[in-house]
């Protein structure tokens, strides 16, 4: 019997290098003769830029120069995610804005100085005269006729319209049901606020024409191509490292310009060029998450068969397209409109509209939790209509289980599931019954108890990259991994993917400590180098697990295979009669002669006697691209009271049962459901951006902003099925975004559960105390 | 996050302090409201004269009534056993300022010569009859904290004073307490309401009542003090006290769009009900 790491609740091997203050991040990188950059930014949301100044700021000690829009020769940021059939636009974005802002925060000039002081001394000194324009920041007005035009070639602020679905079936569906219900649903834009902001360091040598450029990023070779594509140098010329990297959530996937600048301004000066941007840039410019307005129907008979959903959708792209940006409302929302539910007839239209605010992107989830949250507004709201508990309605349309693909109308192909058992489990860890109980006598006594469930699937592991091509994603999506082991027995792993906090040296040490019977503290998990890592596409949409740790398995199993085929030759035993155990190869009927892995690996090495044919060395490489998605499940549970008298919401309990195939790693695993899970219990109750009407941010520094804080939650209870992913090598699936995508909508249903004595039909989010109190007075009255 | 430049000093006597102090010139205490606005430039004064050091304006010292040093941190304020048994409502509003380390570092006087209309303290200062100690160059003087606290981040505070400390009545005999409602964000007052219960076996006898975070400064409330005091602190005289803050407040609100005035007034009812059941325990 063998002992398996796999499973097991190790420590994180990365958490005493974060924990002591001991990880390099980009800011911690000190070159010599480093200069310092700093970016004037647009203080209004629209404006023409009517003159720059910058004479005063370059007269400063310690300036070295000082550029515009005009002198800096980038190609534009390009969008890389060109969905099809939409129409799309994708307007220039320059790295500095030539003409015109769009944004409060667009760069306007950057200043180099001798250091970061002085930088900004300077930035504040460059003198820019401004025409202001008239402003929009909501992308359904924005939309309308005569709204403020921010592109001459984007008519209408329109940058595409995607439309999923059959509209005329759609409609018969509607049209003919006993009931529909409809609601106007604001997912309202959120800061992704990483612990670490962004920031970039960019050296040139102009003897060999290589640029190495330090970065936050989610996909250092992603990062690598685009550099390489606005600053004309060739790939192999450019090399991208991530150093450490304190969160992303999304917001470390797109190239920003501030990335390019430090690179084409290393490049103009000969000097290595540092930017790091503050906690307010952070706020201003690094992208933003959601921003929908969303007027989503469902439509149901009145014994409670849910039978369709429809959805207009306005995306808020902000002022520019980012890098993957049309297609997190598009792809990564529409398609998961069926959700873990037997329902025939899906529609949306996603309209993605350019506004004055800071360019959105992918934000945990991205466009999942929009999805989810869309549905399970919708099934509260039949369950009302037709007078079902919301439980037993959900409990009658769920998919029953299946255990190799099931084909749902949205297309997608769903690898397993098993909703009803994640369903009931919850459920039971809830005592959803006697709650109904007690929450009746606490309504008898004026107090508000409320319950929310939120059942879910989720779309991650991205993904075949055949499908990535077809929906315009401009790159692939599979992985690579090399798996290296050292004479003496030492294991490098090598990865093109990023992780940038997830626990991933961890879990993919499990993987390989699993597969080929190393201790899991000799095996190094490598990455974010663009010149040490193979190609590989990032990490994001909970994709690292399946794909990277797919290559990792997969490596490993030809490494296993060849240390037998050696052991048995070493040991001059027939192949067929060579058993396995923890590291170790032994002769059947033998057990005294064995060769350890370690040996093995010794062995091929030296090559000193090694079987016909093969070759020596211990490493082997895998490109690993998915058949499919894989898609975690479960089910959601919150409990909440509400305090009528001042609107104040309590979080009692929150119950997650989650299924993620087999857990390498269950303590990473809860830490990620954890991490999830207050990240969409944040967007409910307590996080989201304020622009007023000129599009200046109100919400610029986390005293306004309000981040969510371990006071405001109960010990989260978690429960796990297991549904192995059918296509997957070793059956995992992701678990990175579950909780944001399921926990938004589950405490929004709650909350609304302990307000319907007061009638109270919807509030938008957050749902501070404030909005509550105000909906209670305004239902009551 | 990067502060325009500025020339820093210690002053290790108040002498000394008052003397480098220049037109352009701020005390610099426990460095929590002021380093944060210069970090934003929204602040940037030429020079800094640091009062962190000098021993006579630090410490509490209890005699009839409580003497608070100027540089006495929020957290030893709340730890104090003399400021516990003679001002509880002081020490639940110090205790209750930001995070720990939040309270290690702001100290008292810094928290009311920067005179956030948020702020915790000021509101007991006002309602327990607090009296400020400044000296300047000329001398020093004494205000009542009601007249200290003049508007919206404006004190009676002159440019070059100092303030040395705050005298506070001994409210042993009173039952009193502080509390708020936070801004979940950055923790400061939504709205905070002390009072001060003189009790007679079941009757109140006097009350001092005030509010801050829901206005512009800590407002004394007489209204609610009136229908208070001579009641039993029943239910009726609780409801009558919560109508009348909402007035004695309504020239001062202050709101923002997360947190209107309108929901802050609202909110300085229920909450002075709170204060009320807390102080009579
Ligand atoms: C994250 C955070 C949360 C906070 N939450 C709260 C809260 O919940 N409730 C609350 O009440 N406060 C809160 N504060 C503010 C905190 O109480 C501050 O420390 C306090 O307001 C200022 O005290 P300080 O000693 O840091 O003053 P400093 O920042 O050093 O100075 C503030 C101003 O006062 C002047 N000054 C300082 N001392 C004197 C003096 N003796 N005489 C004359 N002028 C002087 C300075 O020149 C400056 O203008 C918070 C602060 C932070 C950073």
């Amino acid at each position: 019997m063998s002992t398996r790491i796999f499973g097991s609740g190790i420590k994180r091997r990365e958490d005493p290098r974060l924990i002591t203050g001991e990880a390099r991040y980009t800011d911690d990188i000190k070159l010599p003769g480093v200069l310092h950059m700093a970016v004037v930014r647009s203080p209004y949301a629209h404006a023409n830029i009517v003159s720059i100044d910058s004479s005063a700021a370059e007269a400063m000690d310690g300036v070295v120069a000082v550029f515009s829009g005009e002198d800096v020769d980038l190609a534009g940021i390009p969008t890389a995610w060109l969905i099809p059939d939409s129409d799309l636009k994708t307007p220039e974005h320059p790295a500095l804005a030539k003409g015109k802002v769009r944004y409060v925060g667009d760069g306007v000039a950057i200043v180099l100085a001798d250091d970061r002081y002085t930088a900004q001394d300077a930035a504040d000194a460059v003198n820019v005269e401004y025409e202001e324009l008239p402003v929009v920041v909501d992308p359904e007005a924005a939309a309308q006729e005569g709204a403020p035009q921010l592109f001459d070639d984007v008519e209408n602020n329109i940058a595409f319209r995607w439309v999923m679905g059959d509209k005329t079936a759609s409609d018969g569906v509607f049209n003919t049901a006993d009931v529909v219900v409809r609601d106007k649903i604001v997912q309202q834009r959120l800061l992704p606020t990483a612990m670490e902001p962004r920031s970039a360091m960019a050296q040139y040598n102009p003897a060999t024409q290589e640029l190495t450029l330090w970065c936050t990023s989610q996909n250092p070779h992603i990062h690598r191509f685009i550099i390489s594509a606005v600053t004309g140098l060739n790939e192999n010329k450019v090399r991208v490292i991530a150093p450490e990297v304190g969160g992303g959530f999304g917001s470390k996937i797109p190239c920003y310009p501030d990335e390019a600048l430090v690179s084409w301004a290393a490049i103009k000066l000969g000097q290595p060029v540092k930017w790091t941007e503050t906690r307010s840039e952070n706020y201003q410019i690094t992208i933003h998450g959601r921003d929908h307005i969303q007027y989503v129907e469902m439509a149901a008979s009145r014994d409670g068969k849910l039978l369709g959903v429809r959805a207009t959708v306005y995306a808020g792209m902000g002022g520019y397209l980012s890098t993957a940006a049309p297609g997190i409302p598009t792809i990564l929302h529409g398609l998961l409109y069926v959700g873990p539910y037997m329902m025939d007839s899906v529609f949306c239209e996603s309209i993605g509209v350019m506004t004055n605010a800071t360019p959105t992107d992918a934000y945990r989830g991205a466009g999942r939790p929009e999805a989810t949250f869309l549905l399970e507004r919708m099934v509260d709201m039949v369950a009302k209509r037709i007078d079902m508990d919301p439980a037993e309605l959900r409990r009658k349309n769920l998919i029953p289980a299946f255990e190799d693909g099931y084909e749902v109308a949205t297309t997608l192909v769903y690898d397993s599931g098993d909703y009803p058992a994640a369903f009931e489990k919850a459920l039971g860890i809830a005592g959803y019954d006697d709650f109904r109980r007690e929450q009746a006598e606490a309504r008898a006594d004026g107090r508000y108890l409320g319950i929310g469930i939120t059942a879910y699937t989720e779309m991650c592991g991205l993904g075949p990259s055949q499908v990535a091509g077809a929906v315009g994603f401009q790159g692939g999506l599979w992985e690579s991994a090399t798996v290296r082991v050292t004479p003496t027995g030492k294991v490098q792993a090598l990865i093109g993917a990023s992780p940038h906090g997830q626990g991933s040296e961890t879990t993919l040490a499990q993987i390989i400590a699993d597969e080929l019977g190393f201790p899991v503290d000799d095996i190094e998990v490598i990455h974010g180098d663009t010149t040490e890592t193979p190609m590989g596409w990032g990490t994001y949409g909970s994709r690292t697990t399946p794909v990277t740790g797919a290559a990792l398995a997969k490596a490993a199993q030809k490494l296993k295979d060849k240390a037998r085929t050696l052991a048995a030759h070493l040991m001059e035993a027939n192949e067929d009669d060579i058993e396995y155990a923890d590291g170790s190869f032994s002769v059947k009927g033998s057990p005294d002669q064995s060769q350890s892995i370690q040996d093995v690996a010794l062995m091929a090495h030296l090559a000193w006697n090694m079987p016909e044919g093969m070759d020596p060395g211990f490493e082997e490489s895998q490109f690993y691209d998915p058949p499919n998605f894989v898609y975690p499940f479960g089910t959601h549970i919150a409990i909440v009271e509400v305090d009528a008298s001042t609107g104040d919401i309590e979080l009692q309990r929150y119950i997650a049962v989650d299924d993620c195939g087999p857990q390498i790693n269950p303590e990473i695993v809860a830490g990620q459901i954890h991490g999830g899970v207050v990240q969409g219990i944040a967007q409910a109750l307590c996080e989201g951006v304020i622009y007023d009407d000129n599009g200046q941010l109100l919400t610029g520094t986390m005293m306004d902003y309000t981040m969510p804080r371990a006071d405001m939650f109960p010990n989260f209870e978690l429960g796990e099925t297991v549904t192995p992913s059918p296509h997957h090598p070793i059956g995992v699936k992701g678990v990175g975004e579950t909780g944001t995508i399921a926990s938004t909508p589950t405490v929004y249903n709650a909350v609304l559960d302990a307000l319907a004595p007061f009638g109270v039909e919807g509030i938008d989010m957050p749902m501070t105390s404030a909005k509550v109190w105000q909906a209670i007075q305004s239902a009551g009255s | 996050m990067w502060p325009n430049k500025f020339d820093y000093q210690r002053a290790d006597s108040v002498d000394q302090a008052l003397e480098l102090i220049g037109e352009e010139g701020k005390f610099l205490a426990g460095g929590h409201s002021l380093l944060p606005v210069m970090k934003l430039r929204l602040s940037a004064p030429e020079q800094l004269v640091d009062i962190g050091r000098i021993d006579s304006l630090r410490g509490i010292s209890a005699n009839g009534g409580l003497r608070i040093g100027a540089t006495t941190t929020h957290a030893e304020i709340a730890a104090s056993s003399d400021v516990q048994s003679m001002c509880a409502a002081l020490a639940d509003a110090c205790g209750g300022v930001g995070d720990q380390a939040v309270r290690n570092f702001g100290t008292i006087g810094g928290n009311i010569a920067h005179a956030d209309p948020a702020s915790d303290p000021p509101t007991v200062l006002v309602a327990c009859g607090a009296t400020v100690n400044i000296q300047g160059a000329d001398g020093s003087r004494s205000v009542a904290a009601q007249d200290f606290f003049v508007d919206l981040f404006e004190t009676d505070l002159e440019d070059g004073e100092l303030i040395t400390g705050i005298n506070l009545p001994n409210c042993s005999d009173c039952q009193c307490a502080y509390v708020k409602f936070p801004h979940p964000a950055s923790r400061y007052a939504i709205v905070g309401v002390a009072v001060c219960l003189k009790m007679d076996g079941g009757t109140c006898t006097q009350a001092d009542v005030a509010v801050g975070g829901a206005t512009v400064k800590a407002v004394k409330c007489a209204g609610a003090e009136a229908a208070l005091a001579g009641s039993s602190l029943d239910d009726a005289a609780l409801n009558a006290a919560a109508d009348m803050v909402k007035a004695d407040i309504a020239d001062w609100l202050a709101g923002d769009v997360a947190y209107p005035e309108s929901y802050r007034q609202q909110m300085a009812g229920v909450y002075l009900k709170r204060a009320v059941k807390a102080a009579a325990g």
